[in-house]
């Protein structure tokens, strides 16, 4: 295989030298590899040296680890610097995903997660030597129920997706104590799609139900599908259409009266934020996403932290450990629950996820709804602004996201992903292409409150263009991007012919 | 607000523009009812000084100045100040997953390096990026290799890491799979002879973890032959990453779930950390979690893309292979940052230090009368002793001395309260080694 952009012609040859900006030609940290070279030294040994295959046994024992890199500090320096300028990121600019919130990390949450004595503190510590971390713990979960105007809480759940099952099971535990577990949950059509995988680990059957034409839950069907064999529904409240479910408490009713639980997606939780608490408006049980409403950073896809906020009848299900405040102010983890679900991750959780959380609350205190209150004027702005140029499917009040489609570009047999790519090329990431199912060609935008107005304005003027080259130049919107490292990328033949990681003799030359 | 970019003109414009007089006929979609009238009941707002004395006072309420000799799971190693310069980069931190595969090479590629690098320590053939953690990785891999087998019976050595053992519970429970544990011997590896006797031919996998919890190495190749004789899997857990720098690779098990956190992740009481599968090229499509694959724009130049997505649910909904979507995958950075500073050399020479480290510590504390080694079989950076008392006792005493003892192992294991999990790594000094057992020397000396 060759790699058109690592060679050119020059007067000498065809060399592999620069053409835009050394760092395009960047290769895999496995090629700057050369024996005996260290980019780490550890301090000497203090004490005697072993000789592992005498002590452990020939049979135990490997030579060195076999491909593994050989580098100095500076080249991972360099390696991983130059990686990092092909990545798009909030710190450089708008990233409208919707459903997906990526708003401003703050710099101080990423300070304080490293402290001495937070960072380094080991989970299996004992209290008496944890009471710091113990109280961070506590206080998030009073913010949180303040928030949600729930009464008990878990900060165990690592992931929403975590956090979906660990109320599912909560909600399975119930049931079973009252005598039968029941055996489906409802999920609607605009659902994400952890949400039906979640119903299955578990155990329990997903039934899907429709959305009426206004994109909200059928009352009439939610009635006729609320059997005795109901479980739960899982609500999205903001919907995956950016729209609050005006039903939510005929919905709660409907189900409350056979004996189904509500449970709340919370991933939307950043239009509601001291706005209206799900606590009030018949939730069971829901989570949150820190790493959405949050504010804890994405990663490229991780860490998260899902929490899960319960109604005080499911508090005696919550998983093991509880933290707990004690009568002599002290704080502790109750292990001693003998309703508990279990435990659905080793320790506390994502605790550094927690903290930065934590430290994200404080910093709004109870103006947290200012943030809340930007994040849906943005939305509602854009929608304005865009609504003459693309299809708006559901002309309903938006709340922190707005879904559009791709039906008139389509026309020009332009995409809600070519769309998406030609973003790019205005410097902008895609919004959420394809999603909700609900609607074919889905155009999801969610700015959050982190975007000025300059920033919506350019956000704009940008998607007004591309529409306009999706009358007069489609083809320049169907092969975008055109600014970046590579072009569209062959995910056929990926998936076709998996090759998922290096080896010497398939990458081996640059 | 610092956080918010607008100033209340700007506010009042965009209000203009959309045509409404008031930001709260934007929320008139809520029942007048359920809207909030008061402010929420939340601590007044904190400036940033302000945040980090508040996390500076909880820092100080924690386990400053004492020294810890606990793994059990968690492991306090070399970190280098390169790993956390890199990852606190804007376009790493801030970047979301990289679905716009054209926007996130610097993501890609890094996930490519990983399953690279996890595929040469663990002697398998495909790596994922990534798992929550060890717990859950181990967990999906035992609901991996009932999806593959078609078996409903677990078999789970009570060495495996009891919290593991307990989220594999919670997550078994309702999925009628079947879980029985098996016990350990005098060696401290898992009971073989227990083990003939649970009729493996009806098990989808055999569950083992080594080095176990115990700290000892089971022997992975004729585990795998008992295995795979009657048609079950082995699944091996991997809680000490760093053991791999000397300890064989189970290359012999068919799915391989392991901890990362070693791999220059902080403890941080307890996450966020790493966790990974590996398994065979084979069982690739019954594998959950994000894979990066390598393949080639229009021009023919190399780019990485997420693959196989037909696993996951954003796909395939209730039919996926788990409903893991948000994941690791900034720590997974932060262990290839890690590893390739760190480099075949490096790795080895860390793991020889553990290993003499903990010899040294074993050699030590076992010259205090009354105290020995329990377990015969072979250890990398943990050994058990048994003291002539309880252990939860004499880490009482030692928190007076501000020491964090070893862990109790009666805690999971009613039958072993005077058994103490012993961690010594290349971060832990000698003479804090002689200062343990000098004072275990003197708390044994006391009458109880």
């Amino acid at each position: 295989m060759s790699y058109k952009s690592t060679e050119i012609e020059s007067p000498v040859g065809k060399i592999l030298k620069a053409r835009e900006h050394v760092s395009q030609n960047e290769g895999l940290i496995f090629e700057k590899s050369a024996p005996g070279k260290r980019g780490m030294e550890l301090p000497p040994l203090d004490v005697p040296a072993v000789d592992a295959s005498k002590a452990l046994g020939k049979e135990f024992t490997r030579d060195a680890v076999e491909g593994f890199p050989e580098v100095s500090e500076i080249e991972v320096i360099r390696h991983f610097t130059r990686l990092s300028t092909w990545n798009y990121a909030i710190d450089l600019g708008m990233y409208p995903l919707g459903s997906c919130t990526m708003k401003y990390n703050p710099r101080v949450n990423e300070f304080v997660a490293r402290l001495d004595g937070l960072a380094t503190e080991h989970p299996e510590q004992p209290a008496e030597v944890s009471q710091g971390c113990l109280r961070i713990l506590y206080d998030l979960q009073k913010c949180l129920l303040s928030i949600t105007g729930m009464d008990a809480a878990t900060l165990q759940p690592v992931a929403g997706a975590q956090g979906e099952l660990t109320g599912l099971l909560m909600i399975r535990a119930y049931l079973q104590s009252q005598g039968n577990p029941r055996k489906t949950v409802l999920i609607p059509d605009s659902a994400h799609g952890t949400n039906p995988a979640s119903v299955v680990i578990a155990g329990y059957e997903v039934r899907n139900i429709k959305s009426n034409a206004r994109g909200q839950i059928d009352t009439d069907h939610l009635r006729e599908f609320c059997t005795e064999d109901v479980a739960a529904l899982m609500l999205t409240n903001p919907s995956t259409l950016g729209v609050f479910e005006e039903r939510i408490a005929e919905i709660a009713a409907i189900l409350h009266e056979r004996g189904a639980l509500l449970y709340m997606d919370g991933a939307n939780m950043n239009a509601l934020a001291g706005v209206t608490r799900p606590g009030d408006f018949g939730v069971d049980v829901m989570h949150l996403n820190l790493h959405k409403t949050f504010s804890t950073p994405h990663g490229g896809g991780g860490p998260g932290a899902g929490p899960v906020l319960v109604k005080k009848f499911l508090e005696p299900f919550l998983p093991v450990p509880v933290v707990v405040k004690k009568e002599d102010g002290k704080f502790a983890l109750d292990h001693n629950r003998p309703q508990s679900i279990g435990r659905v991750r080793a320790y506390c959780g994502n605790f550094g996820v927690l903290l930065r959380a934590l430290a994200y609350i404080l910093a709004y205190g109870p103006g947290i709804r200012q943030a809340t209150e930007d994040a849906v004027l943005n939305s509602n702005y854009i929608r304005k602004n865009l609504e003459s140029v693309f299809d708006l499917p559901y002309n309903l009040p938006s709340m922190h996201e707005v879904v559009f489609s791709d039906a008139r570009q389509k026309k020009n047999g332009v995409n809600t992903m070519d769309i998406a790519k030609r973003l790019i090329d205005y410097g902008f990431h895609p919004y959420t292409t394809a999603f909700p199912l609900i609607v074919p060609g889905a155009m999801m935008i969610e700015p959050t409150e982190s975007e000025s107005r300059e920033e919506c304005d350019f956000f704009i003027e940008a998607m007004r263009s591309i529409a306009a080259e999706a009358e007069t130049n489609p083809q320049l919107v169907k092969t975008a991007p055109h600014s970046t490292r590579i072009g569209r990328l062959d995910e056929v033949a990926a998936a076709r012919k998996p090759i998922l990681r290096w080896k010497p003799e398939e990458g081996g030359s640059r | 607000m610092r956080y918010l970019p607008k100033s209340p003109s700007e506010r009042r414009e965009m209000l203009d523009a959309i045509g409404v007089q008031s930001v709260n006929e934007l929320f008139e979609s809520i029942p007048e009812k359920f809207r909030l009238r008061a402010p929420l009941s939340l601590p007044a707002a904190l400036s940033e000084p302000e945040i980090i004395q508040y996390f500076q006072a909880r820092a100080a309420e924690n386990s400053k100045g004492y020294t810890s000799f606990l793994g059990a799971g968690v492991y306090s190693h070399v970190r280098s100040v390169v790993t956390d310069a890199l990852v606190q980069r804007g376009e790493f931190l801030t970047s979301y997953t990289p679905y716009q595969a054209e926007f996130a090479q610097g993501t890609l590629t890094a996930i490519f390096e990983f399953q690279t690098l996890m595929c040469q320590l663990t002697g398998q053939e495909v790596a994922n990026a990534s798992m929550y953690d060890g717990s859950t990785a181990l967990t999906e891999a035992v609901l991996m290799a009932e999806r593959i087998t078609g078996r409903h019976r677990v078999l789970v050595a009570r060495s495996v890491h009891p919290e593991y053992r307990h989220v594999l519970q919670t997550y078994a429970k309702n999925l009628g799979i079947q879980i029985e544990e098996i016990g350990y011997t005098e060696s401290g590896q898992l009971d073989r002879a227990a083990l003939r006797k649970e009729s493996p031919e009806q098990a989808a996998a055999i569950v083992v973890q080594s080095p176990n919890f115990f700290g000892v190495i089971e022997e992975i190749p004729a585990l795998a032959e008992v295995a795979h004789a009657s048609g079950a899997l082995l699944v091996t857990g991997i809680a000490e990453a760093v053991s791999l720098g000397i300890v064989r690779p189970p290359a012999e098990a068919d799915i391989v779930a392991m901890e990362g956190q070693s791999f220059g992740i902080s403890p941080s009481y307890g996450g966020p950390y790493v966790g990974v599968i590996a398994t065979r090229d084979k069982f690739v499509r019954q594998m959950p979690g994000r894979l990066a694959g390598q393949t080639t724009d229009a021009e023919g130049r190399r780019g990485f893309v997420l693959t196989l997505a037909t696993r996951e649910q954003h796909i395939r909904r209730e039919k996926a292979t788990s409903n893991i979507c948000t994941n690791e995958a900034l720590f997974a950075l932060v262990a290839t940052i890690h590893l390739s500073l760190l480099g075949k050399e490096g790795l080895r020479e860390q793991a020889l230090q553990n290993l003499a480290k903990a010899r040294f510590a074993q050699a030590e504390l076992e010259k205090i009368p009354g105290v020995r080694r329990a377990f015969s079989g072979p250890s990398f950076n943990e050994f058990v002793l048994e003291f002539p008392r309880s252990v939860k006792m004499v880490n009482q005493d030692l928190l007076r001395e501000k020491i964090i003892g070893p862990f109790a192992l009666g805690t999971h294991y009613p039958e072993l309260t005077k058994r103490a999990l012993v961690c010594a790594t290349e971060t832990t000094p000698r003479a804090e080694i002689e200062r343990l057992a000098a004072a275990i020397r003197k708390i044994l000396d006391r009458p109880v």
